[in-house]
């Protein structure tokens, strides 16, 4: 075969192996959701973290705000500790209420940031006060049955 | 009655010693290729040449099948889903399986039967047809000639074709679930990008194709190169080749998700 129809069918191959993995990580990966974009560090310290796992998103009113990017056990509070990287476009209150939510009934787990009134923002490296941990379906359950007995007593 | 199990015992160590007399020939040559591919870079053409034969005679069966596996993907994923209600999940359950496993795999399969198999075949009749011997005579390497671009040629082409794979499934499971049964196009790419990892899943499934990339060429030009040089031989390493690539990518696949997939 010619060389040049050689080179021709070669680099159209490759053209279309780079660009499909192109279309993998932008189209079907997340890779423009990844860092490009300035962000800073918050902190939330959290009783129970459920089923959180590292890079689940932080969430706002339903719109993602950023991504969690650590957790760690504190063995001074005996709490869990949850390192958030939020988007710089988005300044939160001081007294922004932190929960752990579930999307859906069996949905993956994420946080919820409820914004305050309080005029200072938040700061690199700030520590959320206000948090509210998941919600662990054997403690309601328990709660539950708890209420229902004492409720029975009364009569 | 002694006899016959001195004689099956003297059997089974023969073939352990044969077996790993093999392994290390494999290792040798694999070696002595890496060494000697100085030329395929230095004259690139043989490898372009290479590429062609490998790489671009593979689209077709790599387009259409997965195309195919796709849309039976999403077919069948949809029938599941939709009996919880999830049917927009279906974009995330094509592309995870896709990317992660079937993506590489089975493009590496069909890449050992349709170029692993005429890399062997080739180099195989060119050494029973004295060809390899006659360069040897006039000083060219053969190794360096012949079986290096080969093999280079294998392992460039492996990682995009099992991406253009992936990329054709994804598109398959599209046209299946989106266009055909009437899954919401929006949320079919959305929870797809929210759910793929660019770091876990698509180079991790892109690092699979490469390590499948470099066995399967480098079995499929040992067993060329290997071979009796014989009809029966060369038919021989053919299927030897498809055989054993196929067991070492099944093989490795497992070790490889043991690997990466541990603490997810």
């Amino acid at each position: 075969m010619q060389r040049r129809t050689l080179d021709f069918w070669v680099g159209l191959f490759v053209i279309t192996g780079i660009a499909a993995l192109m279309f993998l990580s932008l189209k079907v990966g997340n890779l423009n959701t990844y860092g490009i974009t300035e962000s800073y560090v918050i902190k939330g310290n959290f009783d129970n973290i459920g089923g959180l796992k590292v890079r689940a998103p932080v969430k706002s009113s339903g719109v993602v705000v950023g991504r969690v990017a650590d957790i760690q056990f504190s063995t001074r509070t005996y709490d869990a500790i949850v390192t958030m990287n939020i988007d710089s476009r988005y300044q939160f209150p001081k007294d922004t209420f932190a929960s752990i939510l579930t999307a859906g009934l069996l949905g993956e787990q994420y946080i919820g940031l409820a914004a305050g009134g309080d005029e200072v923002m938040l700061k690199e490296g700030d520590t959320i006060m206000k948090t509210n941990s998941a919600m662990v379906l054997e403690e309601m359950i328990g709660r539950f049955l708890f209420d229902k007995a004492s409720e029975d007593n009364d009569f | 009655m002694f006899k016959h199990l001195a004689a099956s015992i003297r059997g089974v160590g023969h073939r352990t010693i044969e077996g790993i007399w093999q392994l290390g020939h494999a290792t040798r040559f694999f070696l002595l290729v890496l060494l000697k591919s100085g030329t395929s870079f230095r004259r690139f053409g043989l490898v372009i040449r290479e590429l062609y034969y490998v790489g671009v005679l593979s689209l077709i069966i790599i387009v259409v099948s997965g195309l195919f596996v796709g849309m039976v993907l999403g077919l069948q994923g949809y029938e599941t889903l939709q009996k919880y209600g999830s049917e927009s999940a279906v974009g995330t359950l094509v592309a995870l399986s896709l990317v992660r496993e079937l993506g590489p795999v089975v493009a590496a399969l069909l890449f050992a039967s349709r170029a692993g198999s005429a890399i062997t075949a080739e180099i195989g009749l060119m050494k029973a047809t004295e060809q390899l011997a006659a360069m040897g005579m006039m000083a060219v390497d053969p190794v360096a000639r012949v079986v290096a671009p080969r093999f280079w040629a294998g392992v460039i082409s492996m990682p995009f074709l099992a991406a253009i794979f992936s990329v054709m499934g994804v598109l398959g499971g599209y046209l299946v679930a989106v266009v055909f049964i009437g899954v919401d196009a929006g949320s079919f790419w959305s929870q797809m990008q929210s759910n793929v990892d660019f770091r876990i899943d698509i180079l991790n499934g892109f690092i699979k194709s490469c390590f499948f990339g470099v066995a399967v060429t480098a079995i499929a030009v040992f067993e060329g190169y290997d071979s009796p040089p014989t009809a029966e031989g060369v038919s021989g390493a053919t299927t030897r080749t498809v055989v054993t690539s196929s067991l070492v990518i099944l093989g490795l696949d497992f070790i490889l998700t043991a690997f990466m997939f541990r603490g997810i």
